[in-house]
């Protein structure tokens, strides 16, 4: 264990918490503003999938990662205009609905990929850049401020999506919405527009987060690439209590303990592998229980408006 | 005599059209996982192409494949169902399938099974089945990548530590260790065969370590081999697939399950009236292993001479491998 | 979500076994939902190349054209039912058990665990163990989430995720381990497997020479004690009141905290006996990937079910049948089974969706008809009938 606390294993530890931190902090803030307006998208692994590969398929063929990127978040808000569609028009129970995104999302991805790609193949995808001064910080600068435009993405997502929950009008209304629609309704705030509105948000957000993957991090796609990541997603959202803040510091933990045990098995600690692969999944509900922040949930979360009952 | 010329040009006319028309024959392969998955389940599936092309295509070999079948009743229903449909050779290609095949193949006495990867027939005629050992070609990649180590240290990227996962890596480390007791293999395993981020995060873990080789299992393996193309200079021995294309300068060989072998053999045995009761098992001697020494990566004479040798011996059965 | 105020009577009897147009109007609109999605699952069927009819045609003889067909759909009914009654306590105390998963996992375990630890001891003593061991150890990973809810706050989406990979690592570290069978290290194979469990602990098989067992007739008699319990017992009364409105519930002095606690357990407890009786009934050994996605699934079969123990026999038996037919029609047109896939989520994203035309039906029948007593929400007869400080925006409710 002494090993653990030389500086090469910290520093290796803080560069993989940070490139397994960036799926989770598009699909979680996205989550996140969904939530915020009262539904729950459980489809989310579903359109990282989609999306992920969409982005993959049109870097691949075109040669340009923006309109990879671009790519991606159409396909987002794509299965964000049928997740809003079923949920809130047509009001479905939401985590069914949820789970339907994410059966299509999975199943739709593998077919295009047998179907248009057939093989595992690898491209060029965003390449670290270097932000001058910054990234000369001794130790710190290199893992901190080299890395891919979508990293950087993820992480000054936090901050923004704070201002625009907690400081805009926008932010406002969205919360509204999420704990009491029907007075947000009477208030003449478009109860349908907002809950579309931050559903395609957040889909477009999952979709970023599938881009993020197939073209920055590992520069591939392969059958079931996120194999479950965006559960988690969804997961951080309630660890971090519908606040941005919140969620990085889920995403944090997770993937720094993650990095942690990987690192364990690695320097030859004496745990079996399947231990240490469950020490993240154990030390979020540790953390949840011991934190004192009980943030409520939306009061309206999961409970589709119906103007004429009121 | 003219007659008896005539004759057996006559019934050589007779067996070629007969042969012509004859009806194809129909493998129908159940399979755990996609057939693109660069690993298990895409090994069988292009070995069955391969033969298919061998034979003339579509008239010759009819194939029909279900993949993603992870689930066992369901894979039970299709392996029942492709019997009952009248298919010749039933492949469960899924170490779960096992007690479906126990189960199935008494009912379909004409039709051959055969499953893997494991040795049980449970002593049923029409039952093979089939295994690699993986461990072997582990141990020759063990070997050079003993020799091509600078750093002395080796990093394995592994899923679960279950089955030819398992195997591959233990040979692996016998290889390595019959060059250099000294040389420091470190393992990880991520608990899924899909997961990519973290196999990829495992893999930057072993090259922070020092680790300047990687090998590993999976189809999830591909992030290891993304993670060593990125960082550059960190060489990969594959397992199960040839990987070169993936990461054309840094792949130094791959050991490829090239089933093709048994499957003639199967195919030749079904057609001569014989369903089953043998095991088969992809060894270095028999070719079903093959190395694939990746031509874009240039070889060191001795490195190649050595594995040549642990092939040599292990086809021998001067150096035992313990799977 | 859980129903109207007429059902806080204690005793009552839920409108539902007698309200037959609503029966069959919840009936109709999921196959409703099932047709316009396979229509549109139609095109990208024919961008395959793939006659749709021909695919269609396979996927209904699949499940119902045979005799191993018709077994096959009550085989997948069986774990669906299970978890679905899981399922459904937790919706009736509003709580959303995501945890089905690892609880089907800890059910199996010990499903697999009595037998095999116990080679020579008779059949129907280590069938009985297994399944009170697996609904135990179901029901404990459904009370650990239930309790950090109910004492800490912790919230049942984020704890019951996390534990569904705790379980996952746990089965596979047993498999790797002290579980692998013996043969399989002896022949170097090792394989994720356990042992077979011995052959009287089997689940006896009620058609031959098809998967279809016991657990079956297991699943119904529960389907019909869940229904009694959460109808005719103080306890299942308090659970279905914590669902409907918690601020009253607590003004009757039941306690929400435990309630909620209690049906995350019962839920897991019934998912575990899925667990189990895929183990001592299908598989006969415990292996990796055996939940099959019916901890999602189960949720999909619970909600066509209309989240009632009794409807839920038959949505479990057209869902399973759905899942047999769409394999069929993989086998018959060789489309790849991630095409399969594809399309049950439509059917599931069009069937949740179809729900919204039974309500306003029915709710544009109960405004004419009978008002509920207060303390419960109507459905659109007006204003909701007062119940605390709730948010307004409440979905109208299926009188049940």
């Amino acid at each position: 264990m002494k090993g653990m606390l030389s500086l090469n294993v910290l520093t290796g530890i803080l560069n993989s918490m940070i490139a397994l931190a960036t799926p989770f902090l598009y699909a979680a803030i996205g989550e996140t503003f969904a939530q915020s307006a009262g539904v729950v998208n459980l489809g989310v692994d579903g359109i990282m999938l989609l999306a992920g590969f969409a982005a993959f398929f049109v870097a691949l063929t075109t040669g340009n990662l923006w309109l990879g990127l671009l790519a991606a978040i159409g396909v987002g808000i794509l299965m964000g205009l049928v997740m809003s569609l079923v949920s809130v028009t047509l009001k479905a129970e939401q985590g069914v609905s949820g789970i339907g995104l994410y059966m299509f999302g999975l199943g739709m991805s593998s077919l295009l990929f047998k179907v248009l790609i057939g093989t595992v193949k690898t491209i060029e995808g965003f390449k670290p850049v270097s932000i001058p001064f910054l990234s000369q910080i001794p130790y710190l600068g290199p893992i901190l401020f080299h890395n891919s435009v979508l990293v950087y993405g993820a992480f000054l997502l936090v901050p923004l999506s704070w201002v625009i929950l907690e400081k805009t009008s926008l932010g406002l209304k969205i919360k509204a919405v999420g704990q009491n629609p029907a007075a947000a309704d009477s208030l003449g705030i478009s109860v349908v527009g907002i809950r579309y509105f931050a559903v395609c948000l957040g889909s477009a957000l999952a979709g970023v987060a599938g881009a993020s993957l197939s073209i920055s991090l590992l520069n591939l796609f392969q059958d079931n690439l996120t194999s479950g990541q965006g559960f988690i997603a969804v997961a951080l959202v309630y660890f971090g209590g519908w606040s941005p803040l919140g969620v990085l510091a889920g995403s944090l933990l997770f993937s720094a303990v993650n990095s942690i045990q990987l690192w364990m098995q690695v320097l030859g600690v004496n745990l079996p592998a399947s231990v240490a692969v469950m020490l993240p999944y154990i030390l979020t509900i540790l953390a949840l229980m011991l934190s004192s922040n009980r943030a409520r949930q939306p009061a309206a979360l999961n409970k589709p408006f119906d103007r004429s009952e009121n | 005599m003219k007659s008896k010329r005539i004759a057996i040009a006559l019934a050589m006319i007779v067996a070629l059209t007969m042969g012509a028309f004859a009806a194809p024959l129909r493998i129908a392969v159940i399979m755990p996982s996609a057939t693109t998955d660069m690993a298990f389940s895409q090994s069988m599936w292009s070995a069955l192409v391969t033969i298919q092309k061998e034979m003339g295509g579509e008239s010759a070999l009819q194939l029909k494949y279900t993949d993603n079948m992870w689930n066992v009743p369901d894979a039970a229903a299709a392996i029942r169902d492709y019997a009952s449909q009248g298919f010749d050779i039933v492949i469960a290609h899924g170490s779960q399938y096992g007690s479906s095949v126990q189960d199935i193949a008494p009912d379909f006495p004409k039709t051959t099974f055969a499953w893997g990867t494991d040795v049980n027939t449970f002593g049923l005629p029409n039952v093979y089945a089939y295994t690699a050992a993986a461990e072997q070609g582990g141990f020759v990649n063990g070997v050079l990548a003993a020799r091509l180590t600078k750093s002395k240290k080796i990093g394995v990227t592994g899923p679960i530590e279950v089955g030819d996962a398992k195997t591959y890596i233990d040979g692996f480390v016998q290889g390595v260790q019959s060059v250099n007791k000294a040389i420091a293999v470190s393992k990880t395993w991520t608990g899924s065969f899909s997961d990519v981020a973290l196999m990829t995060a495992a893999a930057k873990t072993h090259i922070a370590n020092g680790a300047d080789i990687l090998t590993g299992s999976s189809q999830s393996v591909v992030g290891s081999i993304g993670a060593a193309k990125d960082k550059g200079g960190v060489l990969w021995f594959g397992t199960q697939a040839d990987q070169a294309s993936l990461a054309s300068a840094l792949v130094v060989a791959s050991q490829v399950y090239d089933w093709t072998g048994m499957l003639r053999e199967i195919v030749a045995q079904h057609k001569a009236g014989v369903l089953g009761g043998k095991t088969y098992v992809l060894t270095l001697a028999n070719g079903g292993l093959k190395m694939a020494f990746n031509p874009a990566y240039k070889l060191a004479p001795a490195a190649k001479k050595a594995a040549d040798d642990a092939i040599a011996g292990i086809s021998k059965g001067s150096i035992a491998v313990q799977p | 979500m859980p129903a109207s105020g007429s059902d806080l009577v204690k005793g009552d009897k839920p409108a539902s076994t007698f309200d037959w147009a609503k029966v069959l109007l919840n009936g109709a609109l999921p196959l409703a939902g099932v047709v316009i999605a396979l229509a549109i699952a139609g095109i990208f069927l024919a961008l395959l190349k793939t006659d749709p009819m021909t695919a269609y045609a396979a996927m209904v003889n699949g499940a119902l054209g045979s005799t191993f067909g018709l077994t096959m759909t009550l085989v997948k009914a069986t774990p669906l039912l299970l978890v679905g009654l899981g399922i459904c306590i937790a919706f009736r105390a509003n709580v959303i058990n995501i945890g089905a998963e690892g609880q089907i996992i800890m059910g199996a375990l010990a499903g697999a665990v009595v037998p095999i630890s116990m080679p020579n001891a008779p059949g129907w003593f280590l069938i009985t163990a297994a399944c009170v061991a697996g609904f135990a150890s179901g029901a404990l990973w459904g009370f650990i989430p239930g309790i950090l809810k109910a004492k800490m706050r912790v919230n049942e989406i984020l704890s019951t995720i996390m534990m569904n990979a705790i379980a996952l690592q746990f089965m596979n570290f047993l498999l790797q381990g002290p579980l692998m069978d013996p043969e399989n290290i002896k022949r170097g194979t090792f394989l994720a497997q356990s042992a077979r469990i011995p052959q009287q602990a089997w689940l006896p098989r009620l058609v031959p020479q098809t998967l279809l067992h016991a657990g079956l007739i297991l699943a119904i008699l529960l389907a019909i004690v869940v229904y009694i319990f959460l109808w005719r017992t103080t306890i299942g009364y308090e659970i279905r009141a914590v669902g409907l409105s918690p601020d009253a519930s607590r003004y009757s002095g039941i306690s929400v905290p435990f309630n909620v606690a209690l049906s995350l357990t019962l839920a897991g407890g019934f998912a575990g006996l899925a667990g189990v009786v895929e183990v001592i009934g299908v598989q006969h050994r415990l292996m990796d990937g055996l939940t099959s996605g019916y901890g999602f699934t189960g949720i999909v079969a619970a909600l066509l079910g209309g989240l009632h123990p009794l409807g839920l026999i038959p949505a479990s038996i057209f869902f399973g049948g759905l899942l047999v037919g769409a394999d069929k029609m993989q086998r018959a047109v060789q489309i790849p089974s991630a095409l399969v896939t594809a399309i049950l989520g439509m059917i599931v994203l069009l069937v949740s969706g179809a729900g919204i035309w039974a309500r306003r039906w029915s709710a544009k029948r109960l405004a004419g008809g009978r008002r509920t007593a207060g303390g419960g929400r109507s459905a659109g007869s007006g204003r909701s009938a007062g119940s605390g400080p709730t948010a307004g925006g409440e979905r109208a409710t299926e009188a049940h």
